[in-house]
């Protein structure tokens, strides 16, 4: 199989490559000059103690924009790839084994649990590890277990559209009050930034982290309600 | 951690990921393929733990591990049957 | 303790690019790539990690004037944060075309799809 000793060999010249690098590399003992800013300057400047939140919300905050950006695009792909046409009138049609008693009991237990640590997580991304983007994926693992426990229960397409949108549409416009109110765009100081330490600190980092929790979690949810949708071919 | 302890921990896990990622990549069920990835990716949660990254490990068993391995499962639903490996 | 986790990485890479380029479904090339994608994300991680230092989380253990002398680089550890949630956007999205390419020839054999090939 000639194909295979090419795969091999390129493979080989990329694991030589990986020893080069491995053999050069030494751990650093200081901070770098960026990593020493911010662990420097983040507790005056932002007034969060996660200092990783402070640089996807904040100083990072454009690139955080163009990621929910990605991942809209992905759900919108996902969504068009998916959708099949005029599916009025031929209602989804399979039979499925009924859930068990355990699984649908267990969810109307466990929906509400999970959605209030989603919201937990995410509105606390700025004090403890966590942010936007675990509980939007934890708000999402809620809407999957209804998924598993009813693979036929109908998601409301434009309910998830209008809250990812909405949300969005408002992380945006905080964005542009930074502009006007505070030093630039995302710059959290619209708000106090407050006791470090506390609930209500930190500027707006809280209410950034919420809506991209929420909108996280709409896109994670809507792909999965499409690629649960499809039906067997 | 104690000194001595985290290097034989980390090399634990690092041989059990590698395991993992053995199955993953040449085991003949595609079912156990997946759940083989995404053991790897539940292991690479721990590992972010120790390398003290919390938000990370976060990330990754939320998203990497449970997620991604329900995405794959939906698939595979969709395309079993007419379909030889 | 490093170098095991960056040794670590690299095989799942090459064990991923292996998978992906040998296999002949198009699921297992996904998975493949996704034990790839894991990989890149444990070198990062260790780049980032030094001995004997925490989390970059400003607490009791770890005040605000000592900061810079205790936390690790906190900056790789935004990046795979990004590199994780953006991963699943691509994995979806592989995802969804195999499922469309299987609709439309009823196989997921990648030397089926020879439309292509020249």
């Amino acid at each position: 199989m000639i194909k295979r000793v090419i795969v091999l060999l390129f493979l080989l010249g990329l694991g030589l490559l990986f020893i080069a690098f491995m053999q050069g590399y030494t751990p650093d003992s200081e901070l770098n000059l960026t990593g020493r800013y911010y662990a420097e300057h983040t507790a005056q400047d932002i007034g969060a103690t996660n200092i990783v939140t402070a640089i996807i919300v904040t100083y990072r905050g454009l690139d955080t924009i163009g990621e929910v950006t990605v991942l809209f695009l992905t759900a919108a792909i996902v969504g068009m790839l998916l959708s099949r046409g005029n599916r009025k009138g031929k209602s989804l049609q399979r039979e499925l084994p009924q859930s068990g008693e355990l699984l649908t009991t267990g969810s109307y237990l466990l929906v509400p649990l999970i959605l209030l640590l989603g919201a937990y997580v995410f509105i606390n991304g700025h004090l403890t590890p966590g942010g936007g983007f675990q509980g939007g994926a934890i708000v999402a693992s809620a809407i999957l277990l209804m998924l598993l426990t009813d693979p036929l229960r109908h998601f409301s397409h434009q309910l998830i559209a209008i809250v990812e949108s909405i949300s969005g549409l408002l992380f945006v416009i905080i964005g542009v009050l930074g502009l006007f109110y505070a030093g630039g765009f995302l710059d959290n100081r619209i708000l106090p930034t407050g006791e470090l330490g506390s609930l209500f600190s930190a500027g707006a980092i809280p209410v950034i982290y919420s809506l991209i929790g929420l909108k996280v979690g709409a896109e994670f949810s809507s792909m999965l309600v499409n690629l649960s949708e499809t039906e067997d071919s | 951690m104690n000194e001595m302890l985290m290097p034989a921990v980390t090399l634990l896990f690092a041989v059990a990921m590698i395991g993992a990622a053995f199955v993953a990549i040449q085991v003949k069920q595609i079912s156990i393929a997946m759940l083989a990835a995404g053991l790897v990716s539940l292991l690479a949660s721990v590992l972010f733990l120790f390398f003290a990254a919390p938000d990370v490990a976060m990330t990754e068993a939320a998203i990497g591990s449970g997620l991604t391995t329900f995405l794959f499962f939906f698939v595979l639903g969709r395309v079993r049957g007419g379909q030889r490996d | 303790m490093v170098q095991i986790a960056m040794a670590t990485g690299f095989i799942l890479i090459l064990m991923g690019l292996y998978g992906a380029l040998t296999n002949h479904n198009i699921l297992r090339i996904i998975v493949s790539f996704s034990v790839a994608n894991t990989g890149v994300n444990i070198i990062l991680v260790a780049v980032g990690y030094m001995h004997g230092r925490t989390a970059p989380i400003l607490n009791e253990a770890v005040p605000v004037a000592e900061a810079a002398a205790r936390i690790i680089d906190p900056v790789p550890q935004a990046l795979v944060l990004t590199a994780i949630v953006i991963g699943l956007g691509i994995t979806t999205l592989m995802l969804a075309f195999a499922y469309k390419l299987y609709e439309r020839k009823g196989t997921l054999d990648i030397s089926k799809f020879s439309e292509l090939k020249w």
